[in-house]
């Protein structure tokens, strides 16, 4: 385009103006790819600064401490009373399950589609899974009220199936698709040479997968792991659906609780924007974003670790 | 799979966005005449046209639905937009501005009055119908009628059994809505602190073991299912799959069933107005609209939908 326009007149003169007119372009270019750049760290600030200015004054009704670990949420009586550790501790119980039980299925189904599985059952499998992750949270909350809920209720005979459990499993079912994805293709990008070596020593298939496949690909499992974990600690609708609702400190799985994310969903609606409640929620929102900031900078940790250890 | 699915997302949402925008504007925009208002039973005055929005109430929801389905077949020009997410939700945005109309199955609080006055909002009441709250249990559950200090007993989980009530010996699942709803909150003040009895208690709060909710739908759908479990709903809500308690006052008193006329002769104790809260007094299409809720024909809709009309 920019040549056909110039090529009429004189060549020296069109080449001068060909190379300024690229240096404005590129300069353009340069310019509005490093305000998209900065875009993403504008809108992290923020979120951030809202958070703090939202979030920060409940502490002047409520001091940290109490906050933190007291019991208590009553936001709509009053006096009003806000305690988050019933929360707290409902978000840390229902994601340490679902990780624990999607792990070790994702990353064996992993490791089955990258290193077992006939290339044909590949190309039906991979597909569904990724399917799996396309599914609305709100559907995976009808699923676990109305399939999953009753089964774990007469299973471990509870008086009723809404409780973290069933949520913790239906977490897991949904972080099963990042999981699976990010580590298979961990495991893919393997060298062939590490595999080889290891059959030419004559290692059995399970003994490739687990001592060669696996521990070489660990950073790409840990992060997908990781990424496991962001996605059953940001879950909210499902969760809201079907973990039950109640405000005790939850003693077993079994019990029906609230997670950080369904008390925010189940009490921005009424808040006043600047009422105590806005604010004990969105504070609420900042230990939730300071919990998950928390995991991502153990897991870049843990993957720094890892290839420290790889390169020796 | 994966990548070929992201780099068709963005496409396939801004059409689908365009397509929803136009379609939007299509049936907005269309200049035609005035419908045909001479059939409507309702209007007036002719040639009504706007928009406005109602928000609050799950309870009121299905009643504003009909009315204002009725409405805009009556007056095509006219859209109303309902939404029902909790009364608090809906006073908190009449508080800010963000709804014309708010519905709700409470009254506003003196602390919701004194916010709306700072922000310049004037709540003006009107009260559109009245609803018996009724308390419902799985149809299977031999215990049909409970006093108001027994509910409000297992509301704050002292009584944690059923055959402390006459019933089998098995555990209460007690469950509510959450606090974005007026039902909570009504439920609370006048039963679980028993307003209005002897024995009124303003500092008990429901217990912590008490599920909380997102809707009324899936409650009753909760109880339906399950024989232990107890839960409340607006008389519009009732249906076969679940049981009506009879309503004690006090030991004393008769135990009554709650229905339209146990509510307009006053002899069922938890029964409560439903409200529409407007900024200052209505005018034009909305004050249109409420005329048509409060007359005769709008008044059949409320006993059509199984609440309880005014009196006349």
């Amino acid at each position: 385009m920019l040549q056909q326009n110039v090529a009429p007149t004189a060549a020296e003169v069109s080449n001068r103006g060909l190379k300024r007119r690229l240096r404005l372009g590129e300069r353009f270019i340069e310019g509005w790819i490093f305000l998209a750049g900065l875009l993403a760290i504008v809108v992290l600030l923020g979120i951030i600064f809202i958070l703090l200015k939202e979030g920060l004054p409940i502490f002047t009704h409520t001091p940290p401490w109490e906050f933190l670990f007291g019991t208590k949420w009553y936001p709509v009586s009053d006096p009003p009373t806000f305690g988050i550790a019933p929360f707290f501790v409902s978000t840390l119980m229902i994601t340490l399950i679902s990780t624990v039980v999607a792990v070790p299925i994702g990353v064996a189904c992993a490791a089955y589609l990258s290193e077992v599985a006939p290339p044909k059952v590949n190309d039906i499998v991979k597909p569904i899974i990724e399917i799996l992750a396309g599914i609305p949270s709100v559907m995976m909350g009808f699923i676990g009220l109305a399939l999953l809920s009753p089964f774990v209720q007469s299973l471990f005979h509870l008086n009723t199936g809404l409780c973290g459990l069933t949520a913790a499993i239906m977490l897991s079912l949904m972080s099963l698709p990042i999981i699976v994805s990010v580590s298979e293709d961990a495991m893919h990008a393997v060298p062939r040479e590490f595999k080889e070596a290891s059959y030419a020593l004559g290692a059995t298939k399970w003994e490739t997968i687990w001592h060669v496949c696996i521990p070489s690909a660990l950073s790409g499992i840990a992060a997908a792991v990781m990424l496991g974990v962001g996605r059953a600690i940001g879950e909210t609708m499902t969760v809201l659906m079907v973990a039950g609702g109640a405000l005790a400190v939850p003693a077993s799985p079994t019990d029906p609780m609230t997670t950080m994310t369904s008390a925010i969903a189940s009490g921005i609606g009424n808040a006043v924007r600047g009422g105590l409640q806005y604010q004990a929620l969105f504070a609420v929102g900042l230990i939730l974003f300071i919990l998950t900031l928390a995991v991502n900078i153990i897991a870049e940790r843990v993957l720094e670790r890892q290839k420290r250890k790889f390169a020796r | 799979m994966f990548k070929s699915i992201k780099k068709w997302l963005l496409p396939l949402t801004l059409i689908l966005v365009l397509a929803f925008t136009f379609a939007g504007c299509s049936t907005n925009s269309t200049p035609t005449a005035t419908g045909p208002t001479s059939t409507a039973p309702t209007t007036t005055t002719p040639a009504l046209s706007g928009s406005f929005k109602i928000i609050g109430s799950n309870t009121v929801t299905p009643l504003s639905a009909v009315w204002a389905e009725n409405f805009m077949k009556a007056n095509k020009e006219v859209s109303i937009a309902i939404s029902g997410p909790g009364s608090g939700v809906g006073i908190a945005s009449l508080i800010d501005g963000t709804t014309d109309v708010c519905q709700s199955s409470r009254l506003i609080t003196s602390k919701e009055i004194d916010q709306a006055k700072a922000k310049g909002v004037n709540p003006y009441e009107i009260q559109v119908a009245s609803d018996a709250l009724s308390v419902v249990v799985n149809p299977s559950n031999p215990v049909s009628e409970l006093t108001i200090a027994q509910l409000s007993a297992i509301y704050t989980n002292k009584i944690t059994n059923w055959k402390e009530v006459g019933g089998n010996d098995a555990a209460i699942v007690v469950m509510a809505r959450d606090t974005n709803s007026g039902t909570h909150v009504f439920f609370k003040e006048h039963v679980v602190q028993m307003a209005g009895l002897p024995t009124v208690d303003k500092t008990l709060e429901y217990g912590n073991k008490v599920l909380m909710l997102p809707s009324t739908e899936e409650g009753v759908s909760q109880v339906a299912s399950n024989p232990n479990a107890i839960f409340y709903a607006g008389l519009g809500y009732l249906n076969d799959t679940v049981k009506a308690i009879a309503v004690k006052k006090t030991a004393n008193d008769p135990a009554v069933k709650p229905s339209v006329a146990t509510a307009l002769d006053g002899t069922y104790p938890i029964s409560r107005p439903l409200l529409y809260y407007t900024n200052g007094a209505p005018t034009g299409v909305i004050k249109a609209y409420i005329d048509y809720c409060l007359s005769a024909v709008g008044q059949q809709e409320v006993l059509a939908s199984g609440f309880v009309p005014l009196k006349k």
